[in-house]
């Protein structure tokens, strides 16, 4: 933790006006951060200062500000969502930087996100990918009773671990091949760990894993780097899990 | 001050159905018209927001076979604020054996809210509260179980009983998880069509009938035109308001302010949930407040320091110097007392000068006794997430210290006035979830949120639609039509005129001045004057805001300011109305305490006799004050008491 009550902090912020921007980084200083603010609540004094010196704003995707909703996707200092482990940007303080520190500012980097406008980037793939197979197929009002089918206390705490994913993509953005197979691998792996995903267990991973790629995701070389920046910690062992189910289903 | 225009001649029409409450909605459902299964593939729906409601109606209404439009204004529909809830859902399925029933669950819950709901929606929302459990189960959502497999629950503010399902601190994600995927299944069928990253500006009626929505694309931002049979409205609540408050930051009333425009009635407009365990401000620049789950208070213990201004360490406060005051004030429910109770007497301490931290705005909440009977490692399991957010935001570890909370605005009870069908006073256009005001009086318990949002889209709305449906052609109006012209006129009008102002301060700056307006006159605890005083100062500033406002850049494009700057004008238009709403109603009832009805103990003190009915109001333009209606509520099964939790 800084010691400086009251920090400046050198930005260097990624500009780019719309997808065909070849874009740039812009710099930017700050004065009297105080370290109890949090990241974005920084990047809110920066475009409260473009404001008032009428120049346009730097655009960034936000929305719950405490580490659930998924929505923020920036690279700080070239770590997807920044120095503090297992947390998402927005739960970021100032407290974790020095004074007179430069901070370089990016969107996610990837080909299958597009970036939209400065830091904003397009990460419908993932909805896709969703699309696919991630679900269980029953239509509202054919449940059973919920206890009907008992599920070890295990294989249910093992599933949330997986079911946590907040779909942010910083295990993309992380990834020398830019590879979502830890997004996707938690999803199968959730659906395998429940007796209510075993029906189209093998229909489910094909669909997903196909829908990966078609959408321009790298393969999983192992690198672990996903693992190593998820805001909420799912282990890199979703993706052998889904490597699994994956051989699985083609017997 | 005129608080109302002279009342019109509006009839109400709550269509409660008759008969004995235990079989109002079997009977209902029984007698209400249905569209034939081959029929239902030409009427279209639009669901506007993604939340517990929206996609829970959305995926729900493809799979009957209806074509339906889904909008959201996140990038995913997985990112709508539902995703935030931490503790949990209630429901009356008695697996804890501890004598839960529908009528308790039902009763409970219109007494949590302080005697202003209808009987017969709380019933039914009990009544449904099971399948929501079994649906997502069925969907792959992992409860918290116990090691035989069977689902455990907890206890939650404001029950004596354990009827609240979990998935950790995060069980709003996963509900939403599950209805987002039950929403990806339904547009892979391709029976739901989704539209992410789109807003709703504006409802088109045609002869008073809404037949279609004005949206802005926001990444391009082209205007788009969508006509459709019906409109659901499940765009959540308005507590942003306040400017701070637990919402997301994107979390907003246009939607539905734009509907109220157009002839819905909006009700209770003033009914706000102060939740009394927030993380407390820290300094001016801070953009929104986290929650800490109300779960805490079932093994935290509040308090604050007996004597005023007292700056030790909590930890070096001995025991008989701190005062449980939760504890001591309502000996029975203690430190589960209702979020209202619990917040209204966090504010007393504070006044009182016992509040801790640099502020002096917080009370502790005290994990350490927990940590001595059930060991640290218990704890970490049951709250270890939210013990980690905490550490993260403020940087003190609450096993060891502490852990300073105030209240800070949460959810909204009030919302569009609907009927028993989630229909509100504008034909074909629906309310559900945190939008509708319906289900949760003047007082919302814990864990009856997620309830209600699902109850209204997996099993109140597929049923409900249909009764609207089946009485009109489907496809009457289509995007041609002079009434699409002319709101989309209207909104490439407003766009423009914000662009043009250029004036001087920051959108934020009239956000936070409305904030702190709200926050001192129509907050925790409201006065006559108090409110007088809010309606003329909003009043002001909205005037100046349309004069004097910064907004950056271009109309097409990807313009986050430019939404933001359009929420924000909505946001003083609704602060005045609820000011107006606070001050037409001068009894104290669950989240609205008015100083002038208090018990001689301070107590919120309600007045039936003149008051149990829902406030609803009429828009008759800007500058013309909302006529005021009133909905009597009739009580035929439950005694009406004051609430008493000592």
């Amino acid at each position: 933790m800084s010691t400086h009550d009251l920090i400046t902090v050198h930005l260097k912020v990624w500009r780019q006006n719309g997808p065909n921007d070849r874009g740039h980084f812009e710099d930017y200083t700050l004065k009297d951060i105080t370290t109890h603010m949090s990241f974005l609540e920084m990047l809110d004094v920066l475009n409260e200062n473009l404001m008032k010196e009428k120049k346009t704003p730097v655009e960034f995707d936000h929305d719950c500000r405490e580490g659930i909703c998924g929505s923020c996707n920036l690279v700080i200092n070239g770590i997807p969502h920044g120095p503090q482990m297992r947390t998402a940007a927005c739960q970021l303080h100032m407290r974790h930087f020095k004074d007179n520190e430069t901070i370089t500012i990016e969107p996610w980097r990837a080909k299958a996100f597009p970036i939209i406008k400065d830091l904003v980037v397009d990460r419908n793939a993932f909805d896709r990918i969703m699309e696919a197979g991630g679900y269980v197929t029953m239509a509202t009002g054919n449940a059973p009773d919920a206890n009907a089918v008992p599920i070890s206390k295990v294989e249910a705490d093992s599933a949330m671990d997986y079911a946590v994913c907040i779909g942010c993509g910083a295990c993309v953005a992380s990834c020398p091949n830019s590879s979502a197979s830890l997004f996707t691998g938690a999803k199968i792996a959730q659906l395998a760990k429940l007796p209510q995903g075993a029906p189209e267990r093998k229909k489910r991973v094909i669909a997903m894993v196909e829908q990966m790629e078609k959408e321009g995701f790298g393969d999983c070389s192992n690198y672990g780097e996903c693992e190593a920046v998820c805001p909420v910690g799912i282990s890199i062992s979703a993706i052998a899990t889904m490597r699994t189910e994956y051989v699985k289903a083609l017997f | 001050m005129e608080v109302a225009s002279k009342k019109s001649t509006f009839k109400w029409d709550s269509k409660i159905p008759t008969g004995p409450l235990t079989e109002k909605w079997k009977t209902h459902k029984n007698n209400i018209k249905l569209v034939n299964p081959s029929n239902k593939r030409k009427y279209n729906i639009i669901v506007v927001g993604t939340g517990l409601a929206g996609a829970s109606a959305a995926a729900s209404l493809g799979e009957l076979g209806y074509n339906v439009k889904a909008f959201c204004i996140q990038d995913s529909a997985r990112r709508a604020h539902s995703i935030a809830a931490q503790g949990g859902i209630n429901a009356a399925k008695n697996y804890a054996n501890d004598g839960d029933s529908v009528w308790r669950l039902f009763y409970d819950t219109i007494k949590g809210g302080d005697y202003r709901s209808r009987e017969a929606n709380v019933y039914r929302l009990a009544e449904v509260s099971n399948s929501i459990i079994d649906q997502c189960v069925a969907q792959g959502v992992p409860f918290a179980r116990d090691y035989g497999g069977m689902l455990v629950n907890r206890s939650f503010g404001g029950a004596q009983l354990s009827r609240t399902f979990y998935a950790r601190g995060q069980t709003g994600q996963q509900l939403l998880l599950g209805a987002y995927s039950s929403l990806m299944k339904t547009i892979k069928s391709g029976k739901v069509k989704m539209f992410t990253r789109e807003e709703m500006l504006d409802l088109v009626t045609v002869d008073g009938v809404s037949k279609g929505i004005i949206s802005r694309n926001l990444v391009t931002g082209k205007i788009n035109r969508h006509a459709a049979d019906a409109v659901l409205l499940c765009t959540g609540g308005y507590g942003n308001v306040f400017y701070l408050s637990t919402n997301a930051k994107n979390s907003n009333v246009t939607a539905a302010w734009r509907c109220y425009r157009k002839g819905a009635l909006f009700g209770n407009p003033s009914f706000t949930q102060i939740h009394p365990t927030c993380i407390p401000v820290s300094g001016e620049y801070q953009s929104k407040l986290t929650l800490m789950s109300e779960s805490l208070r079932n093994d935290g213990r509040v308090w604050v320091p007996k004597a005023k201004n007292d700056k030790r360490h909590p930890n070096d406060i001995p025991e008989d110097e701190r005062d449980y005051y939760l504890e001591r004030i309502y000996p029975s429910f203690g430190n589960l007392v209702p979020r209202d109770v619990a917040s209204r007497n966090a504010k007393n301490v504070c006044d009182e000068g016992r509040g801790v931290g640099p502020s002096g705005l917080a009370v502790y909440l005290d994990f350490r006794d927990a940590i001595k009977r059930d060991s640290e490692q218990a704890i970490r399991e049951r709250y270890g997430n939210l013990f980690e957010m905490y550490e993260k935001i403020t940087d003190e570890n609450p096993y060891k210290v502490p852990m300073r909370i105030y209240p800070a605005v949460h959810y909204t009870m009030g919302g569009l006035w609907v009927d028993y069908n989630l229909m509100t006073t504008v034909p074909g256009l629906f309310a559900l979830g945190e939008a509708n005001f319906s289900d949760h009086g003047a007082n919302r318990l814990g864990a009856s949120a997620l309830m209600q949002g699902l109850a209204d889209g997996y099993f109140v709305i597929p049923y409900t639609v249909g009764d609207y449906l089946s009485g009109i052609t489907p496809g009457d109006v289509n995007t041609d039509h002079e009434a699409f012209d002319q709101a989309e006129k209207a909104i490439v009008g407003e766009i423009e005129k914000l662009l043009n102002i250029k004036g001087e301060k920051t959108i934020l700056d009239f956000h936070r001045q409305l904030g702190k307006i709200m926050w001192d006159k129509v907050g925790m605890s409201r006065d006559e004057k108090g409110l007088n005083e809010a309606i003329a100062e909003i009043s002001a500033l909205r005037k100046e805001f349309w004069e004097n406002v910064f907004v950056p850049g271009e109309p097409a494009t990807y313009n986050k300011y430019l939404e933001y700057a359009m929420r924000v004008a909505d946001f003083i238009e609704l602060g005045e109305l609820m000011a107006r709403d606070a001050l037409a109603r001068p009894e104290s009832c669950g989240g609205h305490f008015r100083e002038e009805s208090k018990t001689p103990e301070g107590e919120a003190k309600r007045d039936d006799e003149n008051y149990a009915y829902v406030s609803a109001w009429e828009f008759k333009g800007v500058d013309t004050p909302p006529v005021h209606h009133e909905e009597p509520l009739v009580f035929e099964n439950v005694k009406l008491t004051q609430r008493s939790y000592k």
